[in-house]
């Protein structure tokens, strides 16, 4: 039995106090329908709930979506709870209004991609199945 | 001759024929479907002499950082010309949260202003004629609170609130199907609703206390379609739920206005405005017999779609704004916010959000469409548009009545369900380029080019946790709680919490604890999860 077979298992959430979620609900869907296992966390996430979350849910990434500008703040500290609770293995990526500037800082932080408006939703979809190396 | 595509479709997914005549409007009537301008059903505006008479009202909508950097932003408006207020408020006061609870927490200030207080109202509004400006506040869940701070702010200052005129954008309904910024579960929160129209119709007469907004349901992917009847049915459900309450008609529904977005389909878009005149005259004489004409009549607010615009080649979005807003003025607005180009990436600067109001006053003073009321008024095409949207909407309306209404429609997820769907077939369709837009899927061009962008730094955050700490210190903790506890009386007894609100305001009980009293006492709610 190949492991590998088992299907990427993604926690898709919003977190913070915005509500748009035209994007990440797209977004769930597309991962869906490209066979991953999607979990949505609903609207106004705290971060300890995303990453108790992520960890009972035994998920392979983390996806989320900030449209309020907050995103230094809540992706540094999605980061440190991963840190904290021994769960570095889970990848975090996200998306929503982001600054050119603030995509190095906070990759260099860990996050392993920040999909901006108008990224492509094939682009999305290949990143994610990147994260596990099918074998 | 070939024609470029198999198909041309508009962008609510209409097909749009080679050409239009009178072939299309057989058993139009002129004089029942269109009326003079200022006449029932209002498709051709609501007064006589439209922009002949008085331009619309050029409002941007501003807020950021701290009370003073936004009152500072107002002012600058106003000297560059702008002639009406317009209140952006951050997450975290749009959410009912003070700025010193953890989960505002990096949102203080960012997109939108601050306000945990009346003394924040206060700066906000310092220097600025509240009886001579019109201020407009976007805010819905907390709407009763902020406005009940304003109205403090007023008394305050020695200003009749019967002087006061302005906007509460007080729309729930959409914040449960697009927006999602709601604090309480949908009946009590129709409830605040009716309250906040009848403290109005008797003390505040000349303010309009909900703004029924399709903008946030379009900017969520909607079709102009389901934006024109989830917004329409939304209005006829808070003017059913006042007269309920035993408000008359007449009383509160002049006083109604509705908020539309103007986004790419040029000819779609006029025609929409168009046709949520007509439907909503219709409907308004249907249902409720008003004697007073300005009951049926449609007022609305317009702004360019933030969606519609790309963060790549930014100053394309100047362009497409020029379109929007010029398709909202065809359409007969009275009111309208251009977009900045700047607004995918982050808030507007100041330069940005200059050329935007002057991308309106272009319109207003260079391009003389402003000379005739309903300039498209008898095109086969915008009428035959304007029938369709008319129709669609109905259409809508009967499947929301057969669901038991709007509130039960939202519990099912259905208005959210049908957007999604849209938002989705959209971004196919962009995906296989059957739609083009410039600079994104064609067009492209490899290095995004460079714009200034505004900054919150974390000082504000700083600042304004430290001013609610003083003002914790300094209040009178006694006059403070017994102000809460008499507001959590009222609203538990089904009693007007207006003038409750306003002296918890006054007693200095901040804009969080008054949120969570009265979620005590009205609940809270989770949506149902649609995907």
């Amino acid at each position: 039995m190949a492991v590998a077979s088992q299907p990427l298992r993604i926690l898709i959430g919003k977190v913070g106090l915005d509500g748009h979620d035209r994007g990440v609900k797209l977004i769930a869907r597309a991962l869906r329908d490209a066979g991953m296992e999607v979990i949505y966390t609903g609207l106004h996430q705290t971060p300890e709930q995303i990453v108790n979350t992520a960890i009972q849910e035994d998920v392979d990434a983390i996806g989320l979506s900030i449209l309020s500008g907050a995103h230094r703040t809540l992706f540094r500290r999605v980061l440190e709870l991963l840190k904290e609770q021994d769960a570095e293995d889970i990848a975090l990526f996200g998306g929503g209004i982001i600054p050119d500037e603030d995509v190095p800082t906070l990759t260099a932080a860990g996050v392993k991609a920040l999909f901006r408006p108008g990224a492509p939703m094939e682009e999305i979809v290949t990143f994610v199945k990147g994260l596990k190396p099918q074998g | 001759m070939q024609e470029r595509k198999s198909r041309f479709t508009s962008l609510s997914g209409f097909d749009t024929n080679r050409v239009y005549s009178h072939h299309d409007l057989k058993d139009w009537l002129p004089e029942e479907e269109l009326g003079a301008p200022g006449e029932f059903p209002y498709t051709r505006g609501v007064y006589p002499t439209m922009y002949r008479g008085r331009l619309w009202t050029m409002r941007q909508f501003a807020g950021f950082g701290s009370a003073e950097d936004t009152n500072r932003r107002f002012k600058y408006l106003l000297q560059h010309g702008q002639t009406g207020l317009s209140v952006a408020f951050d997450m975290p006061t749009l959410m009912g949260i003070d700025a010193d609870d953890p989960r505002a927490h990096g949102e203080i200030g960012h997109c939108g202003v601050a306000i945990s207080s009346l003394d924040d109202m206060e700066r906000l509004f310092d220097g600025i004629p509240l009886d001579q400006v019109t201020t407009s506040m976007t805010i819905n869940g907390p709407a009763a609170v902020i406005f009940a701070m304003y109205l403090a702010v007023a008394e305050k200052r020695g200003i009749g609130l019967e002087r006061l005129d302005g906007t509460l954008q007080n729309d729930i309904l959409k914040e449960y199907i697009a927006q999602k910024e709601w604090l309480f579960p949908p009946d009590p929160s129709l409830r605040l609703i009716t309250d906040t129209i009848t403290y109005c119709a008797e003390h505040v007469p000349k303010w309009h206390p909900v703004s029924i907004s399709g903008y946030h349901i379009r900017e969520a992917g909607s079709t102009a379609v389901q934006e024109l009847a989830f917004t329409l049915y939304d209005g006829l459900t808070y003017v059913e739920t006042t007269v309920k309450a035993g408000l008359p008609v007449d009383r509160f529904a002049p006083q109604l206005s509705f908020f539309f977005n103007a986004h790419n389909d040029f000819f779609e878009e006029i025609a929409k405005f168009r046709a949520a005149r007509r439907l909503w005259a219709r409907e308004m004489t249907r249902r409720y017999r008003p004697s007073d004409p300005r009951s049926a009549q449609l007022r609305c607010h317009a702004q360019t779609a933030g969606c519609s615009l790309t963060a790549q080649q930014p100053m394309n979005n100047v362009v497409r704004t020029t379109i929007q807003a010029l398709a909202a003025v065809m359409g007969g607005t009275q009111s309208l916010h251009t977009n900045s180009m700047d607004e995918t990436l982050a808030l507007p600067t100041e330069e940005a959000v200059k050329l935007a109001l002057r991308t309106q006053q272009i319109i207003a003073q260079e391009s003389e469409v402003t000379n005739t009321a309903d300039p498209l008024g008898g095109s086969y095409y915008v009428e035959t548009l304007t029938n369709r949207l008319e129709e669609a909407a109905l259409d809508y309306f009967r499947r929301l009545d057969e669901m038991g209404g709007m509130v039960r429609a939202i519990e099912r997820g259905f208005p959210q369900r049908e957007i999604l769907d849209a938002a989705q077939r959209y971004l196919r369709e962009v995906e296989r380029k059957e739609r083009i837009i410039v600079g994104f899927n064609e067009y492209v061009e490899p290095e995004a080019r460079q714009i200034p962008i505004l900054r919150i730094g974390l000082e504000v955050e700083n600042e304004q946790v430290a001013r609610l700490s003083d003002l914790r210190k300094s209040r009178d903790s006694f006059r403070m709680v017994g102000a809460v506890e008499a507001l959590q009386e009222a609203a538990s007894c089904g009693e007007n919490v207006m003038p409750y609100l306003i002296e918890a305001v006054k007693a200095k009980a901040t804009l969080g604890e008054i949120c969570l009293a009265l979620k005590e006492v009205l609940g809270i709610y989770r949506d149902p999860v649609v995907l």
